[in-house]
C-alpha cells in the first residue's frame, strides 16, 4: 500500500512521518509520535477523548486521518504544562477534583483550553454547553466545569493584571 | 476497528479531482469532505472505498461569498465557520441557527457543509435547511457543470441527485424575507434528532404572504410541508392560522418508528415542533417589520 510523508508540528515540535493513508491522526499520535495523551474510546466521533487542537481548534483524531492534516499545527494535553508548571486548567482540574479515573480528561482539558481560549469570560452555562462535546462517565460533570471556571477565571485575572502592569 | 486500506490523493483544484474520480473508478473512488460521517462509517468498516479523492486542499470551494442577492456556500466550507460567518447571519440566518445543532464544535470544525449536505443522513439539519431556502446545488462531473434544485436533490436516504464522478461544488441559498426558524428535538443535545423543522414565513401587513417549510427525521428524505404552507399562505397570522397548518401538515405524515421512537410519539413530536418552528419565525417576521 502506498505511503504518504506527512508533516506535523505537534506541541511546537516538527515531525515528518511516513505513514499509510488510513492511518489516523490519533494513531499516529500515539505510536509514531509517542505521545499517548490523546485517548481511543469510541472511535466514531461521540465520546471525545481523542480531542485535539488543530491549528487551534478541538477536532477528534479518531475521525480525522493523519493525512488530511499534513502541515498543520497540532496541540494535545502533553503540550499544557509549562515544563514541571501545570497549565491552570490541569491545576483546577486537580484542585477541584475534576477528573476520577481520567480517561476522558485529555480531551476534556483540550476541548476546555478551546473554550476559555476563544472566550476568556466565558460563563458557566456556556462551560456546561461547550462541554457537552466530551462525555465523563465518572463525574457527573460538575466538577469539570467548576474547574473550568476557575482556570477561566484565573487565566482571564492574570491576562487583565499583565496587561495592567504594561500600561 | 480501523479502516481497511484504500488509496488517496488530495488534489488542489475541482477539474483534478474531477479526473482522479473518472480514473479511479474501478476501485470505489470516493470523495472526502470532513470526514465525519465517511470516516466513521470507515472506521466500522460498514464504508470500504478503495479510492479516497480528499476535497480539503481545494481552496476554491472553501469560500463564502455573494452573488446578487443569492448566498453562495462553498462545499467545503467548514461548518464552525458557516456557523459564525457574518454574512450567513445577514442572508441566512435559518443556516447558521440549525448549523448550532449539527453535533457538537469539534465535529463542527470538522465538518462541511457540502459533505453534510451530500451525505444526506434523513435526520440531519442541513439538508431540511437547503430545502426550506430552495437551495441549488451546484454539480461538477465530466460532463460539465449542472445546477439541481434542493427539491430535486434529496433521493433517499443518504442518497442524493449526485451521480458517480460528479462532486457537490456550491450551495446557493436564495435571499428570503421574513422570519426564519430552526428547531429540532434530540434525546439529548447534539445527537441526531428525532424531528426537525426549518421554517420561513414572510408576512405582509395583516396576513401572512408565504410560508416555506421542511423536516428532516420524519421520512426517508427532508420533506416540505406543503399543507402547511398551503394553509398558511394569505391567512391571518393568529393562534387557529397555525393550529390548522401544523393539523395539515401532521396529517400527510407517516414517520416509520425505531428504538429512538416510535412512529406515534415522532408524529406527536413533530406536531410540537412544527408549532413552535412557525411561531418562532412568524414572531421574528414580524419583529423584522
Amino acid at each position: 500500500m502506498q505511503r504518504h510523508e506527512v508533516t506535523l508540528t505537534v506541541n511546537g515540535r516538527t515531525s515528518t512521518v511516513s505513514v499509510e493513508p488510513r492511518k489516523l491522526l490519533v494513531d499516529v499520535l500515539r505510536e509514531d509520535l509517542g505521545l499517548s495523551g490523546a485517548h481511543i474510546g469510541c472511535e466514531h466521533g461521540v465520546c471525545g477523548t481523542c480531542t485535539v487542537l488543530r491549528d487551534g481548534r478541538s477536532i477528534r483524531s479518531c475521525t480525522t486521518f493523519a493525512v488530511q492534516v499534513d502541515g498543520a499545527e497540532i496541540r494535545t494535553v502533553e503540550g499544557l504544562a509549562d515544563g514541571a508548571e501545570l497549565h491552570p486548567l490541569q491545576d483546577e482540574f486537580w484542585d477541584k477534583q475534576g477528573l476520577q479515573c481520567g480517561f476522558c480528561t485529555p480531551g476534556m482539558l483540550m476541548r476546555a483550553c478551546e473554550i476559555v481560549e476563544q472566550k476568556p469570560d466565558v460563563s458557566r452555562e456556556e462551560v456546561r454547553e461547550g462541554i457537552a462535546s466530551n462525555l465523563c462517565r465518572c463525574t457527573g460533570y460538575q466538577f469539570i466545569t467548576d474547574a473550568v471556571c476557575a482556570a477561566a477565571a484565573r487565566m482571564h485575572s492574570g491576562s487583565s493584571e499583565t496587561s495592567g502592569a504594561q500600561a | 476497528m480501523k479502516p481497511p486500506p484504500f488509496q488517496y490523493a488530495a488534489p488542489t483544484s475541482v477539474a483534478e479531482a474531477v479526473e482522479l474520480l473518472a480514473a479511479h473508478a474501478d476501485d470505489d473512488a470516493r470523495t472526502l469532505a470532513g470526514g465525519q460521517s465517511l470516516v466513521p462509517l470507515m472506521n466500522f468498516r460498514l464504508a470500504q472505498p478503495g479510492y479516497l479523492v480528499d476535497l480539503g486542499r481545494i481552496e476554491e470551494l472553501t469560500r463564502i461569498r455573494t452573488d446578487g442577492d443569492t448566498l453562495v456556500i462553498g462545499a467545503m466550507v467548514r461548518q464552525s465557520d458557516a456557523e459564525h460567518a457574518p454574512e450567513v447571519a445577514l442572508r441566512a440566518p435559518l443556516l447558521a441557527e440549525a448549523l448550532g445543532y449539527v453535533a457538537h464544535p469539534p465535529v463542527r470544525n470538522s465538518g462541511t457543509v457540502g459533505g453534510s449536505i451530500a451525505h444526506a443522513d434523513p435526520a440531519a439539519e442541513l439538508p431540511a435547511v437547503a430545502l426550506a431556502l430552495d437551495a441549488e446545488l451546484v454539480v461538477v462531473g465530466p460532463q460539465g457543470t449542472r445546477t439541481v434544485r434542493a427539491a430535486d436533490f434529496f433521493v433517499g436516504p443518504f442518497a442524493t441527485a449526485i451521480e458517480a464522478g460528479e462532486i457537490l461544488t456550491e450551495v446557493r441559498f436564495p435571499r428570503r424575507d421574513g422570519g426564519q426558524s430552526f428547531v429540532e428535538f434530540a434525546r439529548t443535545h447534539g445527537n441526531f434528532a428525532l424531528v426537525g423543522v426549518a421554517s420561513v414565513i414572510e408576512t405582509d401587513g395583516a396576513t401572512i404572504a408565504r410560508a416555506s417549510i421542511a423536516m428532516s427525521g420524519v421520512a426517508p428524505v427532508p420533506v416540505r410541508a406543503t399543507a402547511a404552507e398551503e394553509t398558511l399562505a394569505g391567512s391571518a397570522p393568529d393562534d387557529a392560522s397555525i393550529r390548522a397548518a401544523v393539523d395539515a401538515a401532521v396529517a400527510g405524515l407517516s414517520p416509520s418508528g425505531d428504538a429512538h421512537g416510535s412512529a406515534e410519539t415522532r408524529t406527536d413530536i413533530a406536531r410540537s415542533y412544527l408549532r413552535r418552528g412557525i411561531e418562532l419565525a412568524l414572531t421574528r417576521a414580524q419583529d423584522r417589520r
